[in-house]
């Protein structure tokens, strides 16, 4: 069973970077999972340049959701919206870096699907979620 | 070995009590006799697949059950031997298609001690039968402002038809609490039952949190009230012996698949002379006796309510797993079901340190489900590590969000059992959930 969380997924469970709220947003976007009851909500501060300046959530949920969220907004962290733009669920996966089964999918992919709508209208996706 | 040693299944009738429900017996089959695990086993060709060596220890049967041998054979006899439709065909094998449903009907009758095998419906599941109703008889009887009582554990198929009529017809929806260890409470349901409802429907055995129903009890008091009763009996009838004779409900509604019977097969049984009452759910062939152009005369009660051609070969698949529950005795699932619910209640709080089980602490007072949570750790992630130990137990709410929003808690995880669960899997349960807890406190 030991290979299946590894121990950066368990890390960034137990102790969320990026974790909190900010308090003047620029966007605030909220995600469930009706399935399993994850929850997170995610907030972004926008610069001047169109670049990610700040962001945060907050959550709770499964392992790989909230570990998953962690991952993106240290990830998306300073990056500009350009540039998010390709960012899909390979890139999801591969930050988790474990075999994510087919039920669990949708777990792994709440907070990437939160930024999407959180910035919908601002970023033209191109990478697929599906 | 696993096999159930007592030699008396307790009948807990003279109690009046929580547990009494699932413990009438009524049938022929009273032998008390321990149930073999080993043996039934092997009538169910899923434990001969290796899971990584190992046997699948299957914890999910309230969800659904394994199928027997016999089953699978059944199903496959009319698909391979005697193909054709029912009531139609003048043929050998559309009239050996034809006997083979109807009798399925008439072990469906005598399993639940129904007095007329004509008062069974045919549907796919648990949930189109309480749709049935809801819409047939619902839609004629509810009206603006009458009062329909259900209670906070439903499933969501014992809730959201009644929702669906509710807001149709203006009608109010008031529910039965339940405490901190997952019982009802009878003083607000008496409380409520002076609002004259018109109907009161309940399920008999949680499918959340295991908990077995005073279902005779709440029956009559409804009855008192002026209300028609439905009992939403998908989590009781795989788990013991049920009468609905003695329950004296006016609708009992269960789904095969839960009972070892294929997906696609469900009853509806009601009272006859209600259900004669009753105007038609869907519109179709075999529904009818006389078609047409503008006016059609439907067929008799059960047929009216089989619109379409029917799922003929699950319906004979679940004739096969009655006939097989009833060569074991239900008094011995339930003995045997019991003995096993009390083995977790007991082996898991000492194996897995702070686990918390949630519904009635007695398993005298509850079905085979333990639903459970391990803080700290999302039950998603516990069923994901189960799974590569080979133990398939359930994570979510179970179609219970109501009753999970009520115990404060997004979600759990459960284990439930059936004939072939045994001592064994519980074992292996308490051991992954040990190994869960271990690699979420582990420490880079």
């Amino acid at each position: 069973m030991d290979d299946l969380y590894r121990d950066e997924i368990l890390e960034h469970y137990r102790k969320p970077h990026n974790f909190g709220t900010l308090p003047e947003p620029d966007a605030v976007q909220e995600g469930s999972n009706p399935l399993c009851g994850d929850r997170i909500t995610l907030m972004l501060g926008i610069g001047a340049s169109g670049t990610i300046d700040q962001v945060a959530f907050t959550g709770r949920g499964c392992a790989i959701s909230q570990a998953s969220a962690s991952m993106l907004t240290d990830e998306i962290k300073g990056k500009p919206l350009a540039e998010l733009a390709r960012l899909g669920k390979d890139d999801v996966l591969e930050s988790l870096g474990i075999e994510i089964s087919p039920a669990r999918l949708k777990c792994a992919l709440l907070s990437l699907e939160t930024l999407r709508r959180a910035l919908a209208g601002r970023v033209a996706w191109q990478a697929s979620t599906e | 070995m696993t096999a159930v040693t007592q030699a008396v299944p307790a009948i807990d009738r003279e109690t009046g009590g929580r547990a009494a429900a699932l413990d009438t017996d009524h049938s022929s089959e009273a032998v008390a006799r321990p149930i073999d695990v080993e043996q039934i086993r092997r009538d169910f060709p899923i434990f001969e697949r290796d899971f990584g060596g190992q046997r699948l220890a299957y914890l999910d049967s309230a969800s659904t059950s394994l199928k027997p041998r016999t089953v699978i054979e059944a199903v496959d006899g009319y698909n391979s031997r005697y193909t054709a439709n029912v009531h139609r065909g003048i043929y050998t094998t559309g009239e050996e298609a034809t006997a083979a449903y109807e009798a399925a009907r008439v072990k469906a009758a005598h399993f639940m001690n129904a007095p007329d095998s004509h008062e069974v419906v045919f549907v796919r599941n648990a949930t189109e039968a309480i749709n049935l109703v809801a819409y047939s008889w619902g839609r004629r009887h509810i009206g603006q402002a009458d009062t329909m009582v259900l209670t906070e554990m439903e499933h969501h198929a014992n809730l959201v038809p009644w929702q669906l009529l509710s807001q149709e017809k203006d009608a109010d929806l008031e529910f039965v609490p339940f405490d901190g260890q997952g019982v009802l409470n009878q003083q607000s349901f008496e409380v409520l039952l002076r609002t004259r409802p018109k109907l009161v429907a309940f399920t008999q055995v949680s499918n959340g949190i295991g908990t077995i129903n005073p279902v005779r009890e709440m029956v009559a008091a409804a009855h008192e009230a002026g209300a028609i009763v439905l009992v939403d009996g998908a989590q009781a009838v795989p788990h013991g012996p049920v009468d609905v004779v003695d329950l004296g409900c006016d609708f009992y509604v269960f789904s095969g698949h839960k009972v070892l019977g294929p997906t696609g097969s469900g009853v509806l049984w009601g009272r006859r002379e209600l259900l004669e009452s009753m105007p038609p759910f869907m519109g179709g062939g075999e529904m009818i006796r006389e078609v047409h152009l503008r006016r059609t005369e439907f067929n008799d009660v059960p047929w009216k309510f089989e619109a379409g051609t029917p799922d003929i070969a699950a319906a004979i698949g679940l004739g096969a797993a009655l006939d097989y529950l009833s060569a074991i005795g239900m008094n011995n699932v339930r003995t045997h079901e019991r003995e096993l619910t009390q083995y977790a209640l007991e082996l898991l709080p000492r194996e897995v340190p702070d686990i918390r089980i949630y519904g009635p602490p007695s398993a005298d007072d509850r079905a085979g489900i333990v639903t459970f949570n391990l803080p700290g750790i999302h039950p998603h992630d516990v069923a994901t590590l189960l799974d590569r130990a080979a133990v398939a137990v359930r994570a979510g709410h179970h179609c219970t969000q109501p009753l999970h929003e009520r115990m404060g808690e997004a979600a759990t995880a459960r284990a439930s059992f059936n004939v072939y669960s045994g001592r064994d899997d519980i074992d292996r349960l308490a051991a992954g959930l040990r190994d869960v807890q271990r690699i979420f406190s582990r420490q880079a």
